[in-house]
Parts: structure tokens; sequence; C-alpha cells
């Protein structure tokens, strides 16, 4: 009686346990499919309009063919400037959190905002940067839509900087220091240059970050159907021309949005792969 | 500082001062040697100390720039502008009813979604998958959290609404129809877009989020612990379940909490399939709005200053609401981290 029951208890158990086991299988299956999905259909419908035009030509007036330059430029040049004012401030203050303020009050709170902001909403970051710039200069520019990428390069990089630098052994900053280097010295000389791979890494994760962002450049850079390089002017951008041609009822241009839809997500996947493989080789 | 010099032959300074290529000139008298040291070591340090501070500014600035941008309307409406539902830019009658109605519905349908299947992943991960899968998998992903919101949001116009709307939605609406609550939840016309479609679409986009903060801290439990689990005769799952959650509690809800952060701020993906209606509606297959898609939506065509800023207004009490909820997934996921010392 006593035996049947215990065996009644086992099955049961390992039944339970065959079946949270098929379940955490399917999860995995489901999570691999969408990115496969995803990846699919956006190589099916993106590839079809993929043609050399694509990065000779403007965006073409409603009804008609085109390319995708004056977006393309104009996402490069906005990326570019938002980097230029991003990096060095993330890093300095990455800097700081790992070398001077590990147990100050100051660093515990910076850190704290920085991972907050890391996850914010973009497009509060666009509300942000019309009130502070748009607004008061009257007109939307390609130099709005800089800042507004730059706020969100700035989290970024802080955190890989800080994180990487700490990954340096103290033992060679102690090393520094009996060779009378002020601080300052060591952190450029040694630090940086033992956590330089890391650095780089979240720059280019920054980039990859920025470069599909479109909610922080809608009221920012606004969108210029023209060539122009002029950063006093709206600006066109890869994301926002892709959210403009999708949702209007012309063939041609939800066909262009699919292309730039596929460049962007190459080039995203390109610099995270490339970003992974240059630590990888450090570790 | 007049230390006796030469004494030991070479001066460790001036090694130090050879060595680096800061352009300076090469100085004899060692006394400027050592101001300029000490000038540049304290300009760099209120250089890293400036920037830590600037993080602080953009945090601060962002709140105080939309309490400011925002004070019309709320002098305007009052509190009641939280609690209309009324959405009119005609007769200037704004209220933030359905947007926060319609971000609170998507969001917890996307958790709702992700966070089982998130840790089911992150349990595969851990306890299940074969080691040289582990990595792959892992990164595949994490590829996932890379791909931009406007991608999602593309695809899921395209190509996931008509789907719901020919095979998923006619199913739940005739299946539904008979039971008393969920036939609200379940009525109406099959659009294929609204607050079902953008939940499900936010759901695989924070599954990435939760996947990898649980797989991080599962690898945190001490083998022991499992191995004194295993050897009493559990099975994998009652592992999981009585020793690995249970330990791992807090840091989950951490990584739960940073999950529904992203669901309540994103807005591309969801700005392209919510179908951008200002209506509260029991059913979750009609059109809405969140707060994000209606900024994303309507800013650049709002004209007005009480239009401007009532569009506003939304963005800071969605940042309110973010940070209040991304400040407990951070404290939380501190909490766990100071356990493990």
């Amino acid at each position: 009686m006593a035996n049947a029951s215990t065996n009644a208890l086992y099955a049961g158990r390992k039944r339970r346990n065959t079946i949270a086991t098929t379940l955490a299988w399917a999860a995995a299956a489901f999570g691999l499919g969408w990115l496969i999905l995803i990846l699919g259909v956006l190589v099916y419908k993106g590839i079809d309009g993929l043609s050399l035009s694509v990065f000779t030509e403007n965006t073409p007036p409603p009804g008609s063919a085109g390319g995708l330059l004056n977006a393309i430029m104009g996402s490069i040049v906005m990326t570019f400037l938002a980097v230029i004012i991003g990096t060095p401030i993330g890093i300095l203050a990455g800097t700081y959190l790992a070398e001077y303020g590990r147990h100050d009050k100051l660093a515990s709170i910076v850190r704290f905002i920085n991972d907050i902001l890391l996850s914010a909403p973009s497009v509060v970051v666009g509300l942000f940067i019309y009130e502070i710039a748009v607004a008061p200069m009257g007109h939307f520019s390609g130099y709005a839509g800089s800042l507004a990428l730059a706020v969100i390069v700035i989290p970024v990089v802080v955190r890989t900087t800080e994180d990487m630098l700490r990954l340096v052994p103290d033992t060679l900053r102690e090393a520094a220091a009996s060779i009378g280097l002020p601080r300052a010295h060591m952190i450029i000389r040694i630090a940086y240059r033992a956590a330089r791979a890391g650095i780089v890494t979240g720059i280019l994760l920054a980039v990859a970050r920025i470069s599909g962002e479109t909610a922080p450049l809608l009221f920012t850079a606004l969108n210029n159907q023209f060539f122009s390089l002029d950063m006093n002017a709206p600006m066109p951008s890869l994301p926002v021309v892709i959210f403009q041609f999708a949702l209007s009822p012309y063939e041609e241009w939800q066909k262009l949005a699919w292309t730039g839809a596929l460049l962007i997500t190459v080039t995203v996947l390109a610099l995270s792969i490339l970003a992974r493989s240059l630590t990888a080789r450090k570790s | 500082m007049d230390l006796p010099s030469g004494a030991r032959g070479v001066d460790v300074s001036e090694v130090a001062l050879k060595n680096t290529s800061m352009g300076m000139e090469q100085s004899t008298s060692r006394a400027s040697v050592m101001k300029r040291l000490r000038t540049s070591d304290v300009t760099f340090r209120f250089l890293t100390r400036s920037a830590a501070i600037a993080v602080l500014v953009l945090l601060s600035g962002t709140i105080v720039s939309l309490v400011i941008g925002s004070a019309p309307a709320f002098k305007a409406f009052g509190f009641s502008f939280v609690t209309t539902e009324v959405w009119n830019p005609v007769t200037e009658q704004f209220g933030a009813l359905a947007p926060i109605y319609g971000t609170l519905v998507t969001s917890f349908i996307a958790m709702l979604i992700a966070v089982p299947v998130g840790v089911m992943i992150a349990f595969f991960l851990t306890e299940l998958c074969p080691k040289v899968l582990r990595r792959p998998i892992a990164i595949a992903i994490e590829l996932l959290a890379g791909i931009p919101s406007i991608i999602y949001g593309i695809w899921g116009l395209f190509v996931f609404a008509p789907f719901l709307q020919q095979h998923v939605q006619p199913f739940l609406i005739d299946t539904f129809a008979s039971v008393p609550i969920l036939s609200s939840v379940f009525e109406g016309p099959p659009y294929g877009i609204g607050m079902l479609t953008a939940g499900f679409i936010l759901a695989i986009m924070v599954l990435p989020f939760i996947t990898a903060i649980s797989r991080d801290v599962f690898d945190s439990v001490p083998p022991v612990l499992k191995e004194a689990a295993y050897g009493l005769g559990c099975s994998t799952w009652e592992v999981f379940k009585h020793v690995v959650l249970p330990y791992t509690r807090v840091g989950v809800i951490g990584g739960v909490m940073l999950g529904l952060g992203r669901a309540l701020g994103e807005t591309m993906a969801v700005t392209f399939v919510i179908g951008n209606a200002h209506k509260v509606s029991a059913s979750i297959l009609a059109p809405g709005t969140t707060i994000s898609a209606s900024i994303a939506n309507e800013f650049t065509e709002a004209v007005g200053d009480l239009y401007t800023s009532s569009l506003i207004a939304l963005g800071l009490i969605l940042f309110v609401i973010t940070l209040i909820v991304l400040s407990c997934a951070r404290y939380m996921l501190m909490r766990l981290q100071k356990r493990e010392g």
C-alpha cells in the first residue's frame, strides 16, 4: 500500500519536472523564434528595394522612386556630433565613479541616477531638449537632434567606463603610485590604457543605441526632404524617415521604409557584435 | 617642496614625466615640475567630478524643464487633468486618463507574457541548456534587445497586426463571447492594431531584459545550495522552484521592474500599432493610446500653448511613473548585490 502511494508521488514529481523542463525549452524556442521571424521578414522585405540608388538619391516626393541619401547622411552627422559631445562627459564621469569616488556619497548617488537614465524613456529626452534648445532657438535643428542623442549616449558610456576601469587590477594602480606618478597621470597613462578595449566597446554600444533612436529626434531635428548638412536647420534622419514613410499610403515610400529598416538593423547588430568581440578577446 | 635631489642619481617624478608624452618641454626646475603635475592632477579630478555632477544635472534639468513646460496645462485643468478622458484639440479640452490607462494596460499585458517566459528562458539557460549552446542562445536573446524599437513597430504594423486580425482575434472574440467578464475584455471588431497587439510587441521587447537579469541572479546562487538539494533527491524543477527562486526573489523582481520601466516608456513600437484613439475601452482589442504614443504622434502638430503644454504634462507624468518604477528596480538589485558582498 505504502509502496503504491510512494510510486504515485514519485511519478507525479517526475511528471511535473518533465512539464516544467518542456516549458522551459518551449520558452527558449519562443524567444529565439521572434528573433528569426523579425530578421527573416526584415531581410525578405528590405532586400527587394536595396540598390545603389538608395545610397545615391535623396528621399523622393510621394509616388516616385528615390533613395535615402539625405536621411543616411543626416543620421551619420547627428550621431557623430552626439558621440563627440557625449563621450568625453561619459568617460570623465565614469572615471570619477571608478577612480575617485569608490566610496563617497556623490558617486553612489550619480551611479543610481545614471542607472535610471539608462532606461529612462527616450521620448522624454526629446521633450527636454525641445524645452531647452528648440523652443528658445525658435526652430528645429540638427544641433538639437545631436544634443538629444548625446543625452542618451552619456549614461551608456558612464556605465561601461566605470565597469571596465573596475576590472583594472589595483596592483597596477599601486605600482604607478609607487613610482611617484600623480593620480591623474596614473589614470590617463595606466588605467585608461588597460581598459581601452572596454571603453571603446562602450562607445560602440552607445552608437548602436542611438542609431536606431527615433522618438528623441521627432521634435528636435524634425525631418527634411532635401539634402542638408546645415546643422542649424531641420535635419532628416533614417529612423524618422522610416517612421514617416512606413505610415504613408504610398507603396514606394513603404518599400523605402523597409529598406531603411534593414539598413539600420544590420548596422546596429554589426556594431553590437563588434563591441562584444572586442571585449571577448580581452578576457 | 625643497627635497634634496640627485642623491640617488635619478628623480622619480622626472622619470614619470619623461615617460609621458604630454608635450611639456623638459624642465630643469624640480619645483616647477611638481607644480605642473599637481595642477594637472587637480584639474583632472575637477573635470571628472564636474562630469559626474553633469549626470545629476541632466536628470534634475529634465524634471525642472518638464515641470515648467507643463505648468500651463496643470494651471488650466488642475488635478482633473489626470481623471478626464476628453482630449479635444479643437475646444482645447485635455485630459490624460486615456493615455495613462493605455500605458498601464499595455504594460500589464506585456508583463503578463514576458515575466513567465523570460524567467523560464533564464531557467533553461542556467539549468537545462547544453553548455555549447549556452553562450550563443544568450547572445541571440540579447540581440533582441539591440533591435531598435522602430523595427518592432514596422514589423508589428505590417506583419504581426494583420496576422492577429485574421487568425487570433476572431478566435478570441468567438471563444469568450459567452463568458461573462471576458466577453467585454475581448469585444468588438478585430482591428488588428490595438492594445493587445501593442502589449504583445512590448512583451517581445522587454523579454531580453528580464531574461538577462534573471540569468545573472540565478547564476549567483551558490552551487553548494543546489548540490545539497540535488543530494536530497530533488528534481531539476524542484531545485529551481524551492532553492534558486526563493534565494534570488529580490533580484528577479528587480529585473521585472526594470522591464516594466522599459515597457511603460517605450514609444515607437507602440505608436505604430496602438491606433492612437483617446478612449478608455474595456476591450483590449480596441485601439487606444499610450502616453508616449500620444506625444510622438501629436507633439509636432500641436498648435497652441495649451496643447503643447498638455503633451509635456503627459511626459512629466510618464517620467515620474518610470522614475518610481526604475528606482524600485535599482534599489532591489542593489540590495541583492550587497547581500552577495
